[in-house]
């Protein structure tokens, strides 16, 4: 037996076809079980904080309702729907792109950033908001300390003024407002990167990399991104929802 | 491993599933059911569109068992760092004070 | 099997298969990717070698007079954390696995080369910011950074800490991904699951730990960071946090972590015992699910962790009950490994001598796991040098033992040449006597009351740390003698021809070193791992029934 190490012969397959795989197919559920085995180190890096919230708001349910009916249920409403076209769309990008259709994949995909640019756009909404009322906990804006100012009774109908219920204390609404940017700030950081991952995403298929037979980095980009919604399916009802039939 | 091609009427049937589904979420927050059942409402409409997500756009109806074990395993873990965490939290108010 | 007794340098191989720096620092090659985490690991070591000289040196009198309290607190912090992260985590995966999993499988590389050169490019990223945090002025926490020290009153580098571990932390994370993808989608023909060397079932499970747990480090981490930069309170209980949700966060990484260690480690000890036994492990099946299990009961039992810290008592029987089930599955793994060596044919080189030493030492310190994980014991020595020892016991007797004894078996196979054996012998002599004496006191110590992270103490203790100190000097000098001649082998040593061991296993099937692709062909595998031939014939170099058949 011949100990060779003559290089091994090339399987001229597919140009996308790495050395080291033996074929498309083992290539294509590499990368898939890849992406799915990722998912799941993401499942439990949100998981963490979902933790917080749930122990915190155990502890403290009035002060999180309160600060949770604060928030702009129409805006988290909105970008929930956002979110679900974006999930659509992006389905039907990978599916255009299975069945060779580049031209549509390539609006589809711009479509499914537009929206992700949105949910982005209406974020930084939300989130200007909270400056100007003073709730970004402790001192993470130096000059602007967490200090909201409380409506006395009698002020419903000011937006911009904390509504405590009974049972409620600022400090423990500051929890819930450590917590509500924790966990979408985080959410948005991932919804940055996934931009960026299409972006690259459509470049590769305005050159024409995709194909029927290959496609796989697109159905993998696809799975992040709808990862990326579910966190939000679970953070909307969390967080704006909790104490609205409080109200 | 021949490739499952999920029809486009079926990513428009979820999608107007999921898009009922926000809505009603958000119609029951309204409403005072009673004790913590609010939340339990709004986390079952959050799970089964989590759970449509999951098995059509991620097309984990038409993947191997593989695939669903990992789903499965992430899910479980998750569950066990609850669960253990919340048998200390939980529990902590038995003891009667000294 | 061919025999080459041309030097390794007229030979294509991985090492010189191109030339230059850049052929190294942008390679895709696993092999090389492996030795360049070698590099890294073993300068991580040497650092916080250093932190512990200092500790011992500082131990050999009752007083404070080498170092002050807040530089010694320090010097723990960072012993503990070089060691951990820097070390213990990557240690075997890094480098022995990243090199032998896919050539243990039939596969040339693994599932996603560049993303192993990232995690190389990520673990010296992580690892050089945690140095500058050192030499800025360090950290003093205590590696377990408990809340609201960490996060409010210390005056220490903590979040430039915290962010190399974060960053680290990633590193772990992809090389946990590359290898469950690897071994699920690349083994070659007729490598069923069974037939796979108990090396790569060790890996398996070690990367779904570190798939499943680092993950939840970093966002700790990150919590903490954030807590410390803007003042608020998810962790401190002058602003409605709770400090004990920090310690449930943390441990629920940090303990299945220690499986992260010394799982590896285990696979090491299993190629070592049957291959230098030559005898078919006993209880394959045994040992590959106990791997599992190990993954999967690590993460139950991080409460024991919190039994002092007010977590609800009711907590804490759960959580001691399951620390007892987790001892199991390691156990049976002890039991096996003994049953394969009885009536077996030893011979005492010097991975196997490591591969002993760690059966002996890794019982004593699983033993003393089971008196940490009774409450009742726990309450008295939690804190003290008792469970210093039983986790140096693990790390160093077990995970290190197993890390030397594999990087000495697959010696010959990562460089072309055979380490000067009579000094293996020897180093690792002394390493076993040095650590003996360096950690048994320590249990005595830790027994009669002696506080972990003092370094002022009463002086009836003094001689168990001089004694200590006495045991860490030998070990330091062992640690030391195989630094020099593997270096001195890379040169010097004996060529190794492709099996110098004359081994069944398929990384043995290949030139030493091995070519870049790893195989001429693909093989196809038709025999079990661990088959060898008859008592009979062992005495005929080179008879053994072959693993592998060509295509």
């Amino acid at each position: 037996m011949a100990e060779g190490y003559v290089a091994t012969e090339h399987t001229h397959g597919h140009p996308a076809l790495q050395h080291h795989f033996e074929n498309m197919e083992q290539q294509r559920e590499a990368g898939t079980l890849g992406m799915w085995v990722f998912l799941v180190t993401e499942i439990m890096f949100f998981g963490g904080m979902f933790l917080a919230y749930l122990i915190y708001r155990s502890a403290y349910p009035a002060s999180f309702a309160a600060a949770s009916n604060h928030l702009d249920i129409k805006l988290g409403a909105i970008n929930t729907g956002v979110l679900i076209c974006s999930s659509l769309t992006m389905a039907l990008a990978v599916y255009s792109t299975q069945l060779g259709q580049r031209h549509l994949s390539i609006i589809f995909l711009i479509v499914t950033m537009a929206l992700g640019l949105t949910f982005l756009g209406i974020k930084g909404i939300e989130y200007h908001s909270k400056y100007t009322d003073s709730l970004i906990p402790g001192k993470l804006i130096p000059g602007r300390p967490f200090s909201p100012e409380v409506a006395k009774p009698g002020e419903e109908g000011n937006t911009h003024k904390l509504h405590l219920i009974p049972g409620a204390t600022v400090q423990n609404v500051q929890m819930f407002y450590w917590i509500y940017f924790a966990l979408t700030g985080v959410h948005a950081l991932h919804m940055i990167i996934g931009v960026g991952l299409l972006s690259f995403i459509l470049y590769s298929s305005v050159r024409g990399r995709y194909s029927p037979e290959y496609h796989a980095p697109v159905e993998i980009s696809g799975l992040y991104w709808h990862f990326v919604d579910i966190i939000w399916i679970f953070l909307f009802p969390l967080l704006y929802l909790l104490g609205r039939h409080l109200e | 491993m021949s490739e499952h091609i999920v029809s486009r009427k079926v990513y428009f049937a979820i999608f107007g599933v999921l898009m009922v589904g926000t809505a009603a979420t958000v119609v029951v927050a309204f409403i005072d059911l009673g004790g913590q059942f609010n939340t339990v409402v709004a986390l079952t409409i959050a799970v089964i569109k989590a759970t449509l997500v999951v098995l059509y756009f991620m097309h984990v109806r038409y993947s191997s068992r593989l695939t669903w074990v990992i789903v499965g395993s992430g899910l479980f873990w998750l569950g066990i760092m609850f669960a253990l965490t919340l048998s200390d939290y939980w529990t902590r108010g038995w003891l009667p004070p000294r | 099997m061919g025999t080459f007794t041309t030097p390794a340098a007229s030979r294509r191989n991985y090492i010189n298969a191109e030339y230059g720096i850049k052929s190294w620092l942008l390679t895709k090659d696993h092999k090389r990717i492996a030795l360049l985490y070698l590099g890294s690991i073993s300068f991580f070591f040497f650092i916080g070698s250093l932190y512990a000289i200092a500790i011992r040196l500082e131990l050999l009198t009752p007083q404070a007079d080498l170092v002050q309290s807040s530089t010694y607190n320090k010097m723990f912090t960072q012993h503990g954390i070089i060691m951990v992260f820097f070390f213990l985590i990557p240690s075997i995966p890094a480098t022995l696995g990243n090199f032998l999993v896919p050539m243990m499988i039939g596969a040339k590389d693994l599932a996603f080369p560049r993303l192993n050169l990232l995690s190389w490019y990520i673990y010296m990223a992580g690892g050089l910011i945690t140095i500058y945090a050192l030499l800025a002025g360090g950290v003093d926490t205590g590696w377990t950074f408990y809340t609201p020290y960490s996060t409010t009153f210390s005056n220490s580098y903590v979040v430039a800490t915290g962010l190399g571990i974060f960053i680290n932390g990633f590193s772990s994370i992809l090389t946990g991904l590359n290898f469950i993808v690897t071994i699920h989608t690349m083994r070659a023909p007729g490598m069923t699951w069974f037939r796979l060397p108990l090396f790569i079932w060790a890996h398996y499970a070690t990367s779904l730990v570190m798939v499943l747990g680092t993950p939840v480090l970093a966002i700790t981490v990150l919590l903490l960071a954030f807590e410390r930069l803007a003042h608020i309170g998810i962790f401190d209980p002058a602003l409605g946090g709770d400090p004990v949700l920090f310690q449930h966060l943390f441990w629920f990484y940090s303990h299945p972590a220690v499986y992260i260690m010394v799982l590896p480690s285990m696979g090491v000890v299993s190629e070592l015992i049957a291959n230098f036994s030559r005898k078919n492990i006993f209880g394959y099946k045994f040992v590959a699910f106990s791997s599992l299990a190990i993954a999967v009961f690590g993460f139950l039992v991080w409460g024991h962790h919190l039994f002092v810290s007010s977590q609800s008592v009711y907590a804490g029987m759960i959580f001691s009950f399951l620390s007892f089930a987790v001892a199991i599955p390691s156990a049976i793994k002890v039991f096996n490994w003994t049953a394969t060596l009885y009536k077996s044919s030893i011979s005492y080189d010097t991975p196997m001598l490591y591969a002993l030493g760690f059966i002996g030492l890794f019982t004593v310190g699983g033993m003393t796991g089971l008196f940490l994980a009774s409450l009742a014991i726990d309450v008295h020595v939690s804190d003290t040098y008792f469970v210093v020892a039983h986790f140096h016991f693990i790390m160093v007797g077990g995970a290190l033992f197993g890390y030397l004894g594999g990087l000495h078996y697959w010696w010959p196979k990562i460089s072309g040449r055979m380490y000067p054996e009579g000094w293996g012998r020897f180093s690792a002599l002394v390493v076993f006597v040095g650590f003996n004496l360096t950690f048994l006191p320590q249990f005595v110590l830790g027994y009669m009351g002696m506080p972990r992270r003092y370094h002022v103490y009463p002086p009836e203790f003094q001689v168990l740390h001089v004694l200590s100190t006495a045991g860490a000097s030998i070990l330091g000098v062992g640690l030391l003698i195989p630094l020099f001649y593997l270096i001195w082998s890379m040169r010097y040593g004996r060529i190794a021809e492709a099996n110098p061991w004359h081994l069944p296993g398929l990384e043995w099937r290949t030139p030493s070193p091995p070519p870049t692709e790893n195989f001429e062909h693909t093989p196809v595998v038709t025999w079990e791992a661990y088959e060898f031939a008859p008592i009979g014939e062992m005495k005929v170099i080179g008879k053994f029934r072959p693993q592998v058949e060509k295509v």
